[in-house]
């Protein structure tokens, strides 16, 4: 149905696209997969008009057009989910759903017609959508199937969805694509933007492969399997399951007693949590994000207002509960915080500098009683970690913002580790990280364990903390609602926790 | 002591409120689209100043107001392309505006009149004091059908809130900023004309003394939305009134009260309101924020 024809893509120096060649057969589920950066999304937002293509063609049903904004995207029966959702908040489904293209005359908006085509949509694919609810009021799955709305609403023959899965929960992720399976038998086709192999795997029919802006390979779902897959992605073997011995967990090193965290608004956060971390030992929480991990894991380390928090926190048999973040550093704890940032990085101040964050005031960054920045001292420093976390490029001098979401992870995950921590608080450690330095980084968490640290893990990735805990704790509206272990516990079984039901 | 409160009270407040009225709804409608626009005093001194000029030398208020309302046009499309097509700050640009206008009128009615501020008197019969006034209440329901009843408005109030939603839908956020401002300039024209051929009978110089601020103060008191805003206007217009009424009342000592303490009133209650309410008010959430495109 759709066709790109020898499509490039520059981005100043940067060639996001080169020449590529994708296929869309009509009434399927096509999977485009590719590490980030790979051009998955650029490719695809240039068939949607949101980007031109330097050269090369686009074919619809065979016939060359010219899709040069969303609108002739749109009158070619091709719609598009954003990862981050294109919803006014707090205007109601019909009106963003009519957006753009409103019914009735332009002295008077007609949104009663409106209404009741998306109610007959909303009941053809099974999405249960109510037109007059407001934005803000529904949860995520439900603007994502205002989101498809929004496109079949627009006679969209042609869904492209980019990284849909990202923000759902392993429940949601499962209804979604039993809806996705539906559109495909009314007709409809949809190309699904990801990196996540489970799920090409489970709903495509075929799938097209990315890597460094070129198409490396184009399969039949049925004929391909999850290694094959990535070694197309990645360009070379990698290990998919994480490879651990069992922990050896020694003394209790971090200990939780009835611990509230609360928000601004009043209302707790954390709600009464009491767990032990030992050294040794990683203690992982799964949750659907926004159950109170971010507040968690901030005010271990220190980073939230003392009259919020109550309980009691102690870290080797000392009260830290009050403690400021810097003396928490000196005593051995250290944070990879989710986001890298806001929390994590000075993005326009160079690698250098933001290797020495959290130890500015240490011997020997500072020098003449702690006046003087010792700059061989520092450079010695950013160089050692980038070398041993494989920060690319390796240049001290570069500033922050222009390395890649996984080397940036790498730099701060390098630093951090430079710490020597005796406790390791971790928040979303391979968040837009590829998968390569996935494997890396999640074999340097190991090592650091094994070394007889310390670590608190939360992931919204179910798989990601299950393959690192030893522990897993699940997370529901601040509570902890059940231990399992992780070796044993099922997807499905955690997911169900993680929404609160009881297993 | 006589009655402060009577039927001429009523009277003076509808017509105090009237320009805030016009200024603070056509803020509204540069605001709502994502504009922040503090060049509504600029804009209604421009609009003030080319009224009074032109009916001068028509002898036809309507010829005045119009081209009071093209004067407020084209100031505000400086505005407009210096924060839609350059991506200037908003804030900046508003400023300039109207530093400018507080010195331009002065210069062009000094080669005009030969004065170094006001224009020359306009005939009473050439005055237009009430149309404008009732204007003004057809304006409020007017604004609201517009801004909540209609394709612009739904696209206009998105652009104001999530101008990428808006673009992904296929609508151009240029433009609608563009009209949206342009707009707020024809309002807030109007509102300056009616202070020089309404409620007066001649330009003087800075003769808006800050009411571009209150319309703005209106509009943030009013939480961007026409009903409310109106009655906002209402209630300063109303301590205007009852401020001028004060003139010249005695204290029970037998004092006048001092005239400069009254004339501050307004401006202490915009103060006051803003403090006391502006974190209650939720602004469009892309207000202030240039849109660019991704690349």
């Amino acid at each position: 149905m759709l066709e790109l024809r020898d499509i490039t893509k520059r981005f100043g120096e940067v060639l996001a696209n080169d020449r590529i060649n994708i296929k869309i057969t009509e009434g399927t589920i096509h999977a485009i997969v590719g590490e980030n950066g790979a051009g998955k999304s650029t490719i695809m937002r240039i068939a949607y008009g949101f980007y031109t293509a330097d050269s090369g063609e686009i074919l619809v049903d065979g016939q060359v057009r010219r899709i040069d904004t969303p609108h002739d995207a749109i009158a070619q029966g091709i719609g598009m989910v954003h990862q981050h959702f294109m919803l006014v908040e707090n205007m109601t489904v019909a009106e963003n759903i009519v957006l753009g293209s409103e019914p009735g005359s332009a002295a008077a908006l007609d949104l009663k017609s409106a209404s009741q085509k998306i109610r007959a949509l909303s009941e053809e694919f099974k999405l249960a959508i109510n037109p007059s609810a407001v934005i803000e009021t529904l949860s995520v799955g439900q603007q994502q199937r205002v989101e498809l709305l929004k496109a079949l609403y627009r006679d969209a023959r042609l869904l492209i969805l980019d990284e849909p899965t990202a923000v759902l929960t392993p429940q949601e992720v499962e209804e979604f694509f039993t809806i996705l399976r539906g559109m495909r038998e009314q007709g409809k086709t949809v190309v699904i933007i990801t990196h996540k192999l489970d799920e090409v795997l489970a709903i495509s029919d075929e799938v097209t492969v990315m890597r460094d802006g070129r198409v490396v390979g184009r399969v039949k779902t049925k004929d391909t399997n999850a290694a094959e897959l990535a070694r197309m992605m990645v360009g070379r073997d990698v290990l998919l399951r994480v490879e651990k011995p069992d922990a050896d967990a020694g003394a209790t090193v971090l200990s939780l007693q009835d611990l509230r965290v609360m928000g601004m608004d009043g209302t707790p956060r954390v709600d009464g949590l009491t767990f032990d971390v030992r050294a040794g030992e990683v203690v992982g929480i799964a949750g659907v994000e926004g159950n109170g991990q971010t507040e968690l894991i901030e005010s271990l380390a220190g980073l939230t207002e003392p009259e919020l928090v109550s309980g009691r926190v102690e870290f080797e048999g000392r009260d830290i509960t009050t403690a400021t973040a810097k003396e928490r550093k000196q005593m051995g704890v250290a944070h990879i915080p989710e986001d890298r940032h806001r929390r994590g990085l000075l993005l326009d101040f160079d690698l250098a500098e933001n290797s020495i964050l959290g130890v500015q005031d240490r011997e020997p960054i500072v020098s003449f009683a702690g006046v003087m920045l010792d700059n061989g001292a520092i450079e010695r420093r950013a160089r050692q970690i980038i070398k041993d976390f494989d920060v690319r490029p390796a240049n001290p001098a570069l500033p922050a913002r222009s390395l890649s979401g996984g080397n940036q992870q790498k730099l701060i995950i390098g630093r951090e580790f430079d710490l020597h921590p005796k406790l390791l608080l971790v928040a979303q450690p391979t968040r837009g990280v590829d998968i390569g330095a996935i494997e890396f980084i999640h074999r340097k968490l190991i090592a650091l364990r094994d070394a007889g640290c310390a670590i608190l893990l939360v992931s919204a990735e179910l798989e990601e903390v299950t393959a690192l805990a030893d522990r897993l704790l699940v997370i529901h509206e601040g509570k902890i609602v059940g231990e399992v272990d992780p070796k044993v516990a099922t997807t499905e079984e955690i997911g169900l926790m993680m929404t609160g039901g009881h297993r | 002591m006589r009655s402060i409160f009577s039927i001429a009270l009523i009277f003076s407040t509808l017509r105090l409120a009237t320009p805030l009225i016009w200024a603070s709804h056509g803020g509204m409608f540069s605001e709502r689209s994502g504009v922040i626009n503090i060049a509504l005093e600029g804009i209604m001194l421009a609009g003030a100043f080319t009224a009074a000029s032109v009916t001068f030398y028509a002898g036809n208020p309507w010829i005045g107001l119009v081209a009071g309302i093209a004067a407020g046009v084209a100031i505000s499309s400086i505005h407009a392309v210096a924060c839609i097509r350059f991506n200037a700050n908003q804030v900046v640009s508003g400023m300039a505006i109207n530093i400018l206008m507080i010195g331009l009128p002065a210069f062009l009615g000094g080669s005009l009149f030969a004065s170094t501020g006001s224009t020359p008197q306009i005939p009473k019969e050439n005055l237009i004091p009430w149309t404008p006034v009732f204007l003004a209440f057809l304006l409020v329901p007017a604004t609201w059908y517009v801004l909540y009843r209609t394709p612009f408005g739904l696209r206009l109030r998105a652009v104001g809130e999530k101008p990428e939603a808006a673009d992904a839908a296929g609508v151009s956020v240029k433009l609608m900023r563009y009209s949206a401002v342009l707009i707020s300039g024809a309002l807030a024209g109007v509102g300056g004309a009616y202070l020089s051929i309404g409620q007066s009978s001649l330009f003087t110089r800075n003769m808006t003394s800050g009411r571009g601020f209150i319309s703005l103060a209106a509009l943030i008191f009013g939480k961007w939305r026409p009903v409310q805003t109106m009655l906002a206007c209402l209630l300063f217009g109303f301590t205007e009134a009852v401020s001028i009424q004060l003139q010249g009342v005695r204290l029970p000592s037998g004092e006048d009260i001092p005239n400069q303490f009254i004339q501050i009133i307004p401006y202490v209650l915009t103060i006051i309101v803003l403090a006391g309410f502006i974190g209650q008010s939720r602004a469009p959430r892309a207000i202030g924020l240039p849109y660019q495109k991704e690349r």
